[in-house]
């Protein structure tokens, strides 16, 4: 399977990364490389494996916890916001997104 | 060791502990010191952000709690001096994750694991080089530049974890903490001839952890001995139920408690895959005289197989990147980190921003990452790599009924040079093939110095043991380091 400078473009604006065209193709040729390494994990037959998502889950069973919902954290905006690219009456800003 | 600081650099941190708790060193004249040798050794690299004036309050408040007698409890770090990883987010230092997207970014907050030692009174020296958002095995992929190997400046120090193995082989620091996702701690520790161990996923709390791949990320301590790196590891681990929900309910240990237990009859399994026609003969020939000497130490070596090494470096490619690509979404110009300058609308700036903030590798892996969980291709790759990804595990405890751990080498060869594998990520990604399998499984792993080889370059050791089991690892690196001298060699103009 190989991939397509239109499967680099659709994923790039998936992942919102503007490209420039050297770097698509360099990209293209790079993702096309690691994928024939790929190939040799896609004929591996696991029918019937379970997925594995936390590993210690290999020799006990693992619950997802869930914390109790309660306030934990004083307000810090001015911490927060200190690193904000743009604030302004403790808000942060962004581009119009409605006209 | 009167009023001379001179060699303070060379003590562990066991031997440093010791000498504050007894105050024969204060923890302000231990700071300075070092902070001395990083300016001294700045051509390394290895240090992205220093602040003198909060290492030394730390240490002043460390030396007011030694002086009320608070060290007398042994093990204390009380006053000991440590780096972190510039992927643990502190409050004191700027933290960049190696990345111009977060350049000059101060946290409002300090990672569970800085805050977990720094209770204890450590000392924090600075913030190290890594590869961006640790993805890397050379750390090249730092935007503020590669660190050099304190063995030859020519060769990486190995990566993500590379600023913190240099620091350390060079003695600017006694120790510092690392991150391990496919082998970050314990490559780098080969690479740079110290001691490094991963504990089992979820002993430590990733709170505070710059995320690049959550289902591996495990956060471990890098340092010049076993003994220090069990010290180190006891500081840092333990529940953290309410800030990380894959931390595991385990108690906090001590995992110095079984270091001196004797190796008789110690079953070592061996993988017959580690041992491969693409492991370079100098490599090779270290490893097995450290087997040879674990022998004499009662030790029986047991031929094992973990047929799916192999597979470790697709499964780990798809999965890492899958990961990375959903956790660095965040980073989109509006809260935080770097914004483009220039914008036509929203979109605009969330791609103009990504593009200037992100460096060559990680775009790749968010490219790779966004393709294999797009509609259509999660159940052929994602899915499927989980899959092998238990298949994996699985032949771990296969191979766990005949032996009690596991040995073999880090890496296939020795630090290349800076530079040295081009502009091929693959070369990269081929050569983490032996720490890879361990970090699918969330298995505890570590590497420990056994030798040189080509071009006086150093060679580690890779132990990996089962689940929660970091004491007998440790057990097994301290016995091999009370009778050989490799961990106290020490690069030429350090």
């Amino acid at each position: 399977m190989s991939l397509t400078s239109a499967d680099i473009a659709r994923i790039a604006n998936l992942a919102r990364l503007e490209l420039q065209p050297a770097e698509s193709e360099r990209m293209l040729t790079q993702i096309n490389g690691f994928f024939d390494l790929v190939e040799k994990m896609r004929a591996v037959d696991t029918t019937g494996v379970e997925p594995l998502a936390h590993p210690v889950a290999t020799i006990q069973a693992i619950a997802l916890r869930l914390r109790e919902d309660r306030v934990s954290e004083s307000n810090e905006r001015e911490a927060n916001q200190r690193n904000a690219p743009a604030v302004e009456n403790g808000l942060f800003l962004v581009p119009k997104v409605i006209e | 060791m009167t009023n001379d600081t001179s060699a303070l650099h060379d003590l562990s941190v066991a031997q440093l502990a010791r000498h504050l708790r007894e105050r024969k060193v204060s923890a302000v004249e231990t700071a300075q010191h070092f902070l001395s040798r990083m300016r001294t050794h700045a051509e390394l690299g290895a240090f992205l952000d220093v602040n003198e004036e909060a290492t030394l309050a730390q240490a002043r408040a460390a030396d007011v709690a030694l002086a009320a007698g608070h060290a007398a409890a042994s093990p204390s770090l009380l006053g000991v001096p440590v780096a972190h990883k510039d992927i643990f987010v502190t409050r004191d230092f700027v933290t960049t994750a190696g990345s111009k997207m977060l350049e000059g970014y101060r946290s409002p907050f300090d990672a569970t694991v800085v805050a977990k030692m720094a209770e204890q009174g450590v000392v924090t020296l600075g913030k190290l080089n890594c590869d961006e958002f640790a993805m890397g095995s050379a750390n090249e992929n730092s935007a503020f530049g590669p660190v050099k190997n304190p063995w030859n400046p020519l060769h990486t120090p190995g990566g993500s974890s590379g600023g913190s193995a240099a620091a350390v082989a060079a003695r600017l620091a006694p120790a510092a903490t690392g991150t391990d996702t496919g082998g970050s701690i314990r490559q780098p520790a080969s690479f740079c001839g110290i001691t490094g161990i991963k504990p089992t996923y979820g002993r430590a709390s990733r709170y505070g952890m710059v995320a690049f791949a959550s289902s591996l990320d495990q956060a471990g301590p890098m340092a010049r001995t076993a003994e220090d790196c069990a010290l180190l590891l006891s500081s840092m681990c333990g529940p953290d139920p309410d800030r990380d929900s894959t931390s595991l309910d385990t108690p906090a240990e001590d995992f110095t408690r079984s270091l001196n237990e004797p190796l008789d009859g110690l079953r070592m399994g061996i993988p017959k895959e580690f041992f491969g026609e693409g492991l370079a003969p100098d490599v090779r020939a270290a490893v097995d005289a450290a087997l040879s000497e674990y022998e004499k130490l009662g030790a029986k070596l047991v031929p094992i197989s973990l047929p799916r090494t192999e597979l470790s470096i697709p499964v780990y490619y798809i999965i890492a990147p899958a990961e990375a690509s959903s956790n660095l979404s965040r980073f989109d110009g509006v809260k935080f980190g770097h914004r483009a300058a220039h914008y036509t609308d929203l979109v605009d700036m969330y791609k103009k921003t990504r593009a200037e903030g992100f460096g060559d590798e990680v775009k790749r892996r968010i490219m790779v990452g966004a393709y294999v969980l797009s509609h259509g291709y999660y159940d052929a790759y994602y899915l499927q790599a989980q899959k092998i990804r238990r298949m994996i595990a699985d032949d771990f405890q296969q191979a766990f009924k005949s032996c009690d751990v596991i040995a073999g080498p880090v890496a296939p060869t020795v630090a290349w040079t800076l530079g040295g594998h081009g502009n091929d990520p693959l070369a990269d990604y081929l050569a983490d093939i032996f720490t890879l399998p361990a970090s699918l499984a969330g298995l505890p792993g570590m590497s420990l110095p056994v030798g040189f080889g080509a071009g006086h370059l150093p060679v580690g050791l890779q132990l990996i043991g089962n689940y929660l089991q970091e004491a007998k690892l440790l057990n097994v690196a301290h016995r091999f380091q009370q009778v050989t001298d490799w961990h106290t060699a020490k690069p030429q103009g350090f």
